[in-house]
């Protein structure tokens, strides 16, 4: 499902970072771990056809991300793809649910699933509220429905739990994995929290031990 | 959801900015439409009441009064001219028509006209109700005159001396309506239109009550032993070559003066057209910096919402998408600007002619909609896009992996 071959990328000449080969199947899990700084965001960039490695090539479903070209990668990172960033990110002006109807929109999907989404993440009655009243936890769980609106095959997630306590930071992992596995989808989190490290037993480190 | 709807959003969510940026181009755009119709419709309306008449003849004095005066009812008359004058006149051979005007008295702040069939002849005015004057103090009123005043065939009627409202009346004899004019669209509406030989029993200080049966001239001058004077002449051209030697011939002689309405009218609109140019000006500086004002608003919440795009591209946004995001949003304002201009433009018309019911704009109406509006709105689009185009280019450019990277 997911293959990424031979990545080699640097910001500065000299100090390229070389990325392990990750290759998952459908519906398989991995935890990158690192320490800040250790290039955890810049694989996640890369693997989310964001960021063009230097070299190497990533496989997903069998398209080569890099081979496709500016409008036709970003249709296909918003069909295929979901990122959850550290912070929430939710457009402020749109409503809990005009989020993920607009990530339907921009990758053309139809959105049936929306509805079942945000029940699933029991932010079902907060759909019509404006992302400045949501809790912390509750905009994370909003950011990961808006990430799962398209029914990705992928899932990225950058420090989910990075910002939330203990018990939030559980609960994301949790519904993480869940969803993942009812969309059969590939998840991948990268971190350096020590919290998540006991769920996902598939794990690599970069950049030394944390 | 769509790019629509998107965009709308974000506007909305600074409704004071959004608010501010519309007020201010409408605001321009307002004045301008209030221009155009002004300008479309006086022009038109002086063109259309100069129509057939090729010279104005009347007592000396400033050219631009007389035509003012004896063809739009607007200005004082410049003074009376002897009816023997006229008539040797009126033997030129250049001359096809020439059609009598008595001037100074008015109804209620409409003013009374003496003159003779051929005037309405020359309008081809219908009539609406009753037949026209045959007899001294019989009148038939403009259209306007009638609805406004409440005035109905077989009423009585005192006028008063001069041409504002609230001169002394003459309390002698009452005119009597015996006929409305149809509505005719032009200055004749807000005129009560008589016989010559009305406006000179008013003033005379005897009762002649032979005279007063007596039918009135139809067309020409009134056949009289008296001196009897006229306030001036309509004139019309027998042949082109009228044009080049009647106005020379007429005001060489002292007593009378000619002038030329198509020329006069268009030595007003050069003056005006100072002033026009000057608010015109005035609008285009407020345009330019609502232009300017709906540039700095988008590149400003640009800085808070490279966010906001750089997740869009996440979501599978294209570049293209993002650029016409940020310009669909300056378009949307101007739109909208103009909209409410244009509105704004027609009502604010609608007050000025509501409150000058019987000045030079009463004839104007905010009723229509000219072609010159649509331009408005292409304009205003145009604005719209120039304004956004380099916000949109800096959102085109956004650096998704970077942006997202920020803390």
């Amino acid at each position: 499902m997911l293959v990424a071959k031979n990545i080699e990328f640097h910001y500065i000449k000299d100090q390229s970072f070389i990325i392990p080969d990750i290759s998952l199947n459908q519906g398989e899990q991995l935890l990158i771990l690192g320490k800040s700084g250790s290039g955890k965001t810049t694989i996640l960039n890369i693997l989310g056809g964001l960021l063009k490695p230097i070299m190497g090539e990533i496989l997903i479903g069998g398209t080569s991300l890099y081979q496709l070209n500016g409008a036709s990668l970003d249709k296909f990172r918003g069909k295929n793809i979901g990122i959850i960033f550290q912070k929430p990110h939710i457009l402020s002006p749109l409503t809990v649910e005009e989020n993920l109807q607009l990530a339907n929109f921009f990758s053309g999907a139809n959105g049936g699933k929306n509805e079942i989404l945000l029940k699933d993440l029991g932010i079902f009655d907060k759909r019509k509220a404006k992302v400045n009243t949501l809790s912390e936890g509750e905009a994370q769980r909003v950011s990961i429905a808006r990430a799962l609106a398209n029914s990705p095959k992928v899932i990225l997630a950058d420090e989910p739990t990075a910002s939330l306590d203990d018990d939030n930071a559980e609960k994301v992992v949790k519904l993480l994995k869940e969803q993942a596995e009812k969309f059969n989808a590939v998840l991948i989190i990268v971190t350096h929290d020590q919290r998540v490290k006991n769920h996902i037993s598939n794990q690599i480190t970069i950049g030394g031990e944390v | 959801m769509n790019m629509l709807k998107l965009s709308w959003k974000y506007l909305v969510a600074k409704p004071l900015n959004t608010g501010l940026n519309i007020i201010l181009l409408a605001l321009g755009l307002a004045i301008i439409t209030v221009l155009i119709l002004i300008q479309d419709q006086f022009e038109k309306k002086m063109t259309r009441d100069a129509e057939g008449i090729d010279l104005v003849v009347g007592a000396k004095g400033s050219p631009l009064q007389l035509i003012l005066s004896s063809v739009y009812h607007i200005d004082f008359p410049t003074g009376n001219i002897d009816m023997q004058d006229a008539i040797a006149l009126s033997k030129n051979r250049l001359i096809k028509n020439i059609i009598p005007l008595g001037l100074g008295d008015n109804y209620q702040g409409y003013r009374i006209v003496g003159t003779n069939y051929d005037y309405l002849e020359l309008y081809n005015a219908k009539m609406g109700e009753g037949k026209i004057w045959e007899k001294p103090f019989d009148v038939v009123l403009g259209y306007e005159v009638a609805s406004k005043l409440g005035l109905t065939v077989g009423d009585n009627f005192v006028g008063s001396h001069g041409i504002g409202s609230s001169s002394h009346e003459h309390d002698e004899h009452p005119y009597n309506v015996t006929g409305i004019l149809a509505k005719q669209g032009n200055v004749l509406d807000k005129l009560v239109l008589t016989s010559i030989e009305s406006v000179w029993y008013t003033h005379d200080e005897g009762h002649d009550h032979d005279k007063f049966e007596k039918s009135v001239s139809k067309s020409g001058f009134p056949e009289t032993d008296e001196e009897r004077e006229v306030t001036s002449l309509l004139v019309q051209y027998r042949n082109p070559m009228a044009a080049v030697q009647l106005p020379r011939y007429i005001n060489s002689r002292s007593a009378l003066q000619a002038a030329s309405p198509a020329f006069e009218i268009s030595r007003l609109f050069e003056l005006l057209g100072v002033g026009v140019k000057l608010i015109q000006g005035l609008a285009v500086v407020i345009i330019v910096i609502a232009g300017l004002g709906i540039f700095i608003a988008l590149f400003n919440s640009l800085k808070e919402r490279k966010y906001d795009l750089a997740v869009m591209r996440t979501l599978g946004a294209s570049r293209g998408q993002l650029f016409f995001h940020i310009v669909l949003e300056g378009v949307i304002l101007t739109v909208l600007g103009a909209l409410v201009g244009i509105l704004m433009g027609h009502l604010f018309l609608a007050l000025l002619v509501m409150q000058n019911e019987q000045g030079a704009v009463s004839g104007l109406t905010s009723a229509v909609f000219l072609q010159e509006e649509v331009w408005i709105l292409v304009y205003a689009i145009m604005v719209g896009i120039i304004a956004s185009l380099i916000p949109a280019w800096s959102a085109y450019q956004t650096d998704i992996a970077k942006q997202l990277s920020k803390p």
